[in-house]
């Protein structure tokens, strides 16, 4: 983006054609406590070569990969992205388009979110899929929200197994609604305890993860039966790593009546967080109720195929403040590296590489066994897993870290209950050699 | 589109809601839809959303929307009351609201909670003559 400065005199004579004395005066119909009375307290502006200089020294601080060998997922995951993805996504027409808002005039970037649609919910084995939200975090707060429009209940179960900061998203967006979040405990083998979940026909919907944060994957179809028996509870269920539905059942062939989760593994550099890709995706006869944007393909008077902003009537722009929800936008950059991935990849490429970074986990898994660390939980898992550490890992951790390589998460901040167990996370980006030298070093 | 007020239909059998909806009691219930000047300010609807019979509603609380292809309307209850029936052809046929707005394209049928509340409505002259103050 340009950035084009405005000279004192260009502010003079601005103002003075549209008659006001100062900048201040300009602002005047804002409010004045919602104005700012002092400047802002910056440090003075840096040439060029300092701010390289400045730039370097930050990123010396940081533990990227490659060069760091990363261990780490937890709802961000290292997946080599093929060339061809990084190379299209820098084409000016792809890197500029926001999300359409006047949008028939855009007939290339609404069937590249046409397309993206369609493999999400193909991914997903769901019936409609939207054109995509802030994250994954972001998804799971508006799928609940959607569920209490649907059913028009006011209280929502929610996996503790679910990514303890999505959680807080939620908390964060139901904060102010009055709605309420009843947590639903996990079992010692890592999946969500349903026997926990009793007044199912009070609840608008019963959200798990899955692969859930510990790695687990949950019994979905088990889950569903159960929330089923309620009639109107509706079945949420979530995802940090969309690669696992390479292998696993899609949640839509399980029960699940919206899934929503982080697209970011789909092609999408981690970027230190951001920014994601947050997938919705929603049985049909709930597509009126479902936030966001959502591209239709239809004909012309011609007959000639075309594309459309579809159900934009629900949209904020249009219905203000009795709005679906209050997203207007779509992460259009984020949402077609992932239709290039996934169209790159193909369905058989897409279960190889799921294949694969089961394999791996599975291998760093038996490994760790055998070097004093104990598997946490029995139930079966995709790329993550969770790992209690023998005596003075700490240290270890610690000694890891100088060698350039990063030994999972520590769970004890997010469970104080799981002090010294450790999430691993394992992708097709870590070579044999990389999981043998974080072996060595723990038995050193 | 957009009928001159001398073109619409205003039936004699029915009561209006400055909100543009008619009822007209049918034995001790209410049916309910939206006046011919709503459908043709609304244009082709294509889809309504309607309450669930059992509900209890107030008068003036929003019951449903209508959504044509330009804009979402609210529609409010005229009078409070529950729900007895909701019109299940509109689920397949929502153009029928434009076509036949007193007849097929009704929309809920409601057992009134307070009858005398059906005072607030108003016939079709005083109506007519709140749309003529909106031209």
């Amino acid at each position: 983006m340009r950035y084009l400065p405005h000279t004192s005199e260009d502010m003079a004579s601005m103002l003075q054609k549209v008659g006001v004395e100062s900048l201040d005066a300009l602002f005047s119909t804002i409010p004045e406590d919602c104005r700012r009375k002092d400047d802002l307290n910056l440090p003075e502006p840096m040439s060029e070569w300092e701010l390289n200089d400045h730039m370097n020294t930050l990123a010396g601080t940081m533990a990227v990969s490659p060069e760091y060998k990363v261990f780490l997922g937890a709802g961000s995951y290292d997946h080599y992205i093929p060339e061809a993805i990084k190379h299209l996504l820098m084409r000016s027409e792809v890197y500029t388009a926001y999300t359409p808002y006047q949008p028939e005039i855009s007939q290339g970037t609404l069937q590249t979110i046409y397309e993206y649609q369609t493999l999400i919910t193909r991914l997903l084995g769901m019936e409609v899929a939207n054109a995509s939200m802030y994250d994954g975090a972001s998804s799971l707060a508006e799928a609940l929200l959607m569920a209490i429009r649907i059913t028009r209940r006011k209280k929502v179960a929610v996996s503790n197994a679910i990514h303890p900061l999505y959680r807080r998203v939620v908390q964060t967006y139901f904060a102010p609604t009055g709605y309420e979040i009843v947590e639903i405990p996990y079992l010692a083998n890592g999946r969500t305890d349903l026997s926990a979940l009793d007044n199912l026909e009070e609840l608008a919907a019963v959200a798990v993860q899955s692969p859930n944060f510990f790695g687990c994957i949950e019994d979905l179809k088990e889950i569903g039966e159960k929330v089923h028996t309620a009639k109107k509870t509706l079945f949420v269920t979530c995802f940090t790593e969309p690669l696992a539905y390479g292998l696993l059942k899609s949640p839509g062939s399980l029960g699940a009546d919206i899934v929503c989760g982080e697209g970011q593994s789909l092609g999408v550099s981690r970027s230190f967080g951001g920014p994601g890709l947050g997938i919705f995706a929603s049985l049909n006869k709930y597509v009126r109720n479902m936030p966001g944007r959502l591209i239709g393909q239809t004909v012309d008077k011609d007959g000639k195929r075309g594309f459309v902003l579809t159900l934009a009537t629900r949209e904020q722009h249009i219905r203000r403040e009795k709005a679906t929800s209050n997203i207007c936008s779509n992460q259009g950059l984020c949402a077609t590296a992932a239709t290039m991935y996934m169209a790159s990849l193909g369905g058989t490429g897409f279960r190889e590489l799921a294949g694969l970074n089961r394999d791996k986990a599975e291998y760093l898994k038996g490994e760790l066994k055998k070097v004093g660390f104990t598997i946490s939980f029995d139930s079966p898992t995709f790329n993550e897993f969770v790992a209690e550490s023998p005596a003075g890992f700490e240290t270890t951790y610690k000694k890891l870290l100088k060698r350039k390589i990063v030994a999972g998460l520590s769970l004890a901040p997010y469970y104080p209950e799981l002090d010294d167990h450790y999430l691993f996370c394992v992708t097709e980006t870590s070579s044999k050699e990389d999981m043998d030298a974080l072996v060595k070093e723990v038995t050193s | 589109m957009s009928k001159e007020i001398s073109e619409l239909n205003l039936p004699d059998d029915v009561k209006y809601t400055d909100d543009h909806e008619w009822a007209r009691l049918e034995g001790e219930n209410l049916k309910i839809g939206i006046t011919d000047y709503a459908q043709d300010q609304l244009g082709e609807i294509v889809f309504v959303e309607m309450p669930e019979v059992g509900d209890t509603l107030e008068r003036k609380e929003e019951f449903g929307s209508l959504e044509s292809v330009k804009a979402v309307s609210e529609m409010y209850m005229p009078i409070g009351g529950e729900i007895v029936s909701i019109n299940e052809e509109l689920g397949d046929a929502p153009e029928l609201v434009n076509e036949d707005p007193y007849g097929k394209g009704w929309i809920i049928e409601i057992k009134p909670g307070d009858p005398t509340e059906l005072d607030s409505l108003v016939n079709k002259d005083a109506y007519l003559e709140m749309l003529k103050g909106l031209e």
